[in-house]
């Protein structure tokens, strides 16, 4: 159980990242950086045809260059074993299921030579018709088995058409998110070393979990688990798309094993939209009635989305209308349509954040409809137990999130949205949720006869402050001071553990870690005099607890604030502040907790105003694949940030009594930013990103 | 990218021989722009020569009150300079909306003019391209170009040019200084410097082979001119404009002297509104007036598929930065000097 309130612990305390001093001067090593003696260097060479297959592969112009060791294409690359993930059998036959598709991969000297090898290699194709553009009524549409985590793909309660028919107030809309890309600041890399001699293979890799990418590397160069050694010590960002193992780690390895070298592989930019996944697009219908008090009656949400050939990715937007408002009749829907394109993935928050923006985006029309506060309308929503399952929700704190944060905001100030010039500024509120999920985790802690502890738990710290967070649970389980415990973590020789994902991890890891340190201290407790020299361990395993079904529907809460300026001469949309309150169990470290919420709300911001990605329909790519072309937030774009959150005690979690918060802050963002430009202008769009040429075609139509 | 030999120059001369002597060459200066072309394949030179040890960093003030900037100056350095911030804040403010801090310490003035187009069918070698490759075909027109041009694009090519520097030099009469080891020294004035794209969309300016930028040569303003640069982009900041406007303005009782008005984003180059210039001078700048001179430019405008906003935002820019000028302008709407 957590520590008392008034002993001394380290949860909750501001503790600064451990690492973050190695990593602002450089010392920390990431994937890329670590270069063992004799290293080569590998540069894939991407399909440029949208289906087909390849006719014939010519490396002569390609390995006559000095320096170039070789080319290995799907003629002659060694045979990989099976994985679950269809996207990582490359260079295993001639089909090409997109553009973007891995045909061939150069090997040389240095990362240049590699470049320019794989440049010179010549690809013939023959090439099929292709489709790669959806479309609510894509002939080609279906209803998948279940949507992405599991989650059932259609549910229905009640009859929601015939309440809608009923229904005195009735909104019926379509928005669109259009596909995103995660592009965390470190592309995905990987250097691997095969030691023919110890039979070994160590990789040194940019992922969210290592113990994933040995289990597949495992399971394609048929070795066991114990032959292959990853490590994933510090990792600039995933956003989910190194959650699983990409195919630069599996070429990587292919290649040091077959040349007999160290082959180093860092994918460049471009090519991350077409091989490390990418939130698909999402086709969003939402009806709601209501009753003209507000009162909901009818919930219908309908996503259709893409997904690839190769792979069946269901974007899970539906799925937080399940648990968000007390409506009796509900039908919430999932369907797909596999077209050629790269397939789709995690991408922070999936569901959530697309789910989200459509939903929101309604309950205010719905609002403006009524007359009533957008805040009001979801206090009168409220539901006892989740709408879905029934179950009592484990905590939530909806409205005292959307309370406090129009406390703080002056929501209550800002009703009347105002002209300054040429600006319009209005004001928009939403709410977000996040499931609260976790994993089995082993893990270790060692008393060391010097009077420090070292705990061991093969985590992931993707930029989130995990690692720090641990020691913070470790140094309250063992009462000690936090400066006593070290953690490591991010190496497959470490404890098993799971990935960082789904904002699981300092749940599913620190409860390892809570485990094994509580063990220790038992073991301490009962150890009279000195330490031997060897030191005293205790090891953890949650797999019973942590897979206990809960009989509870347990969930992570917030509410969203954005205040808006609209140029109305340029079309440009700016958010002059965002507030955001989150309900979020206890909170670990107010430090990095703040991180990771008001990260994920510049992400909001992204996805709001400036993060477009086209799928070209001619060429079957995503045109803007650079940092210039697809434009993340620059520091420009984005003002003062303020995240806060309520102090939520809930019994029902883990023993450090935290959800996740790597994800929430991005969900609702942007039906917040898209309902206050609603505010400021009148005028709705229902397709983001909001900008100028959708801005200004909306203003004009709206008249001057 | 390929294997490329580099020749560091010290004196103009030394760069043009060694342009002469190295079939294949092509001139650097900070690279911020070349070497990811060359990264991506698009260019492929044989030889880089650098240019940033040329003696071509100063300013110069010159006898008319004009100024003479070095071709190897920064775009950060040029942008605050105190003659410039005072003088030409049109030119400031251009600068400043452009690229990163980081890019503008690196970029050079030369370079900047010299910036290809971001068009992604030309940055992308698996795709047709006239520009890059004449003959090809133009993946643009019928794909993805809500960024592309509206005004003197050509069947060929609708791509624009990215350079902020380049609109607000087309604004001042500025001129380009050319030099070449054959024929010496040439100016061409800043607006007719880059091309628009004809049959020829390969070429984006009016440079000959082995001819370096050495200088850009600022004229003087006359007294009471009043300028200023306006930019729309997707994000606040490193984005390339949508549409831009700077815009000079000079007015005596009330009525325009003087206005040079030119847009960014619209077209293959820097495009100066002589028409609507033409309906100004003279004229009071009325808010109808600014109008109507502003519509008449763009009735040139030929919008395509996904990018007829840009006409809008275009006028809507102009009508705003000419109103404003027109209000902070010396002899605007309070008439000075003319009271006994």
């Amino acid at each position: 159980m957590p520590t008392p309130p008034d002993g001394p612990s380290a949860l909750g305390s501001p503790a600064r990242r451990s690492e973050g001093h190695a990593k602002v001067t450089g010392a920390a090593r990431y994937a890329a950086e670590h270069t063992p003696p004799d290293c080569a260097y590998a540069w894939p060479v991407p399909a440029t045809i949208v289906r087909g297959r390849v006719t014939s592969v010519d490396i002569a112009a390609a390995t006559a260059a000095p320096g170039v060791i070789g080319v290995l294409t799907p003629y002659d690359a060694p045979r990989l074993g099976t994985a679950d993930d269809p996207t990582l059998h490359l260079l295993q036959d001639l089909s090409v299921p997109h553009r973007g598709w891995y045909v061939a991969l150069a090997v040389a000297d240095t990362p240049e030579g590699a470049r320019a090898a794989a440049a010179r290699v010549r690809v013939t194709y023959e090439t099929d018709p292709h489709d790669v553009t959806l479309s609510a009524d894509h002939p080609g549409v279906y209803t998948p088995a279940e949507a992405n985590g599991g989650h059932p793909a259609h549910r229905r309660q009640g009859d929601p058409d015939a309440a809608f028919a009923a229904a005195p107030v009735r909104i019926d809309r379509a928005y669109a998110v259009p596909p995103l890309h995660n592009h965390p600041m470190e592309p995905h890399s990987a250097t691997a070393a095969w030691d023919a001699e110890r039979h070994h293979l160590t990789v040194h890799d940019s992922s969210q979990g290592a113990g994933a990418v040995r289990a597949a590397l495992a399971a394609l160069l048929n070795l066991a688990e114990e032959d292959i050694t990853v490590v994933s010590e510090h990792v600039g960002g995933g956003f989910g798309s190194k959650g699983t193992p990409r195919p630069h780690v599996v070429l990587a390895a292919m290649a040091s094993r077959h040349y007999g070298r160290p082959v180093k592989l860092a994918l460049p930019r471009a090519h991350l939209p077409a091989t490390v996944g990418h939130r698909a697009p999402t086709l969003h219908r939402i009806r709601l009635g209501a009753r003209t008090d507000g009162t909901l009656t009818s919930l219908t949400h309908e996503v259709t989305t893409h997904t690839s050939r190769v792979r069946e990715f269901v974007e899970q937007a539906a799925v937080p209308a399940r648990i968000m408002y007390a409506v009796p009749d509900m039908r919430t829907t999932h369907r797909v349509v596999a077209l050629d394109v790269p397939t789709p993935s995690w991408m922070r928050a999936p569901g959530e954040a697309p789910g989200m923006y459509a939903l929101e985006s309604a309950m205010d029309e719905l609002a403006d409809a009524l007359g009533v506060d957008p805040i009001e309308l979801r206090i009168r929503n409220e539901p006892r137990t989740e709408p879905d399952s029934g179950h009592p929700f484990s905590s939530r704190h909806l409205v005292e999130c959307l309370r406090e944060g129009a406390e703080r905001f002056g929501w209550a100030r800002c009703r009347e949205p105002r002209r300054d010039g040429p600006y319009l500024i209005g004001s928009g509120v939403a709410a977000a949720t996040y499931p609260v999920l976790v994993m089995p985790s082993t893990a270790r802690a060692h008393a060391r006869s010097d009077g420090r502890y070292l705990v061991e738990v093969n985590a992931t710290d993707i930029g989130t402050g995990a690692r720090t967070v641990l020691a913070q649970v470790a140094a309250d389980a063992l009462r000690v001071p936090l400066d006593r415990v070290t953690v490591a973590i991010g190496h497959t020789g470490l404890p098993a553990a799971p990935l960082a994902g789904g904002s699981s991890g300092t749940a599913s890891w620190g409860w390892a870690v809570h485990d094994a340190c509580t063990a220790l201290t038992a073991r301490l407790e009962r150890h009279h005099g000195a330490l031997p020299p060897g030191g005293l361990t205790a090891s953890a395993d949650t797999t019973q607890s942590a897979k206990q079904k809960s009989p509870y529907s347990r969930h992570a809460f917030g509410a969203h604030f954005a205040e808006v300026r609209v140029d109305t001469i340029t079309g440009e949309v700016r958010v002059r502040r965002m507030l955001g309150v989150f309900a979020a169990g206890r909170i670990l470290n107010p430090l990095t907790a703040r991180s990771q919420f008001t990260g994920g709300m510049v992400m909001g911001i992204g996805m709001a105003l400036t993060e477009h990605s086209t799928m070209d329909p001619q060429f079957g790519d995503f045109t803007e694949s650079d940092l210039a072309a697809y434009h993340v937030p620059a520091h420009a774009d984005v003002p003062a940030i303020e995240a806060h959150w309520i102090d939520e005690h809930d019994k029902h979690l883990n023993p450090m009594g935290s959800k996740g918060i790597g994800e929430i802050g991005i969900v609702g963002t942007a039906a917040a930013v898209a309902n206050a430009f609603h505010h400021a202008t009148g005028c709705r769009l229902r397709e983001l990103p909001l900008t100028p040429d959708r801005v200004l075609a909306a203003l004009g139509s709206a008249g001057p | 990218m390929e294997p490329f030999a580099y020749v560091r120059a010290t004196s103009i001369q030394e760069a043009t021989e060694a342009y002469a002597s190295h079939p294949g060459a092509r001139y650097i200066g900070g690279g911020t722009n070349l070497v990811d072309l060359m990264k991506h394949g698009v260019e492929t030179p044989a030889t880089l020569i650098d240019l940033t040890r040329l003696p071509l960093h100063d300013f110069q003030e010159l006898p008319t009150g004009g100024l003479r900037v070095g071709a190897c100056v920064s775009n950060t350095d040029l942008a605050v300079h105190p003659l410039v911030r005072t003088r030409y804040p049109v030119l400031s403010q251009a600068l400043l909306a452009g690229a990163s801090g980081q890019l503008r310490n690196v970029a050079t003035v030369g370079g900047n003019l010299l910036q290809r187009t971001r068009c992604p069918y030309f940055q992308d070698v698996s795709k047709p391209c006239n520009k890059r490759q004449p003959g090809a075909g133009c993946a643009a027109r019928d794909g993805l170009h809500r960024d592309h041009a509206v005004l003197g694009h050509s069947a060929h090519c609708i791509a624009t040019h990215p350079s902020d520097m380049a609109v607000a030099l087309a604004a001042l009469d500025a001129e380009i200084e050319l030099h070449d080891g054959e024929h010496g020294t040439r100016r061409v004035a800043a607006a007719d410097f880059h091309r628009l794209p004809g049959d020829h969309p390969d070429q984006d300016t009016v440079i000959r082979p082995g001819e370096i930028v050495t200088a850009v040569l600022l004229p003087p303003l006359a007294p009471g001119a009043v300028s200023l640069y306006r930019k729309a982009r997707d994000r606040a900041s490193y984005a390339f404009a949508l549409a831009s406007v700077a815009a000079v303005l000079r007015l005596d009782d009330r009525r325009v002297r003087h206005v040079a008005l030119a847009f960014g984003g619209l077209a293959h180059r820097p495009w100066r509104a002589a028409t609507a210039e033409e309906h100004l001078t003279g004229a009071v700048p009325t808010d109808d007036a600014v109008g109507e001179a502003v519509d008449a430019e763009l009735a040139a405008a030929r919008p395509l598929r996904d990018n007829a906003f840009k006409v809008d935002l275009a006028r809507n820019l102009a009508r705003d930065v000419l109103a404003t000028l027109a209000r902070s302008a010396p002899g605007g709407a309070a008439p000075t000097g003319r009271r006994p």
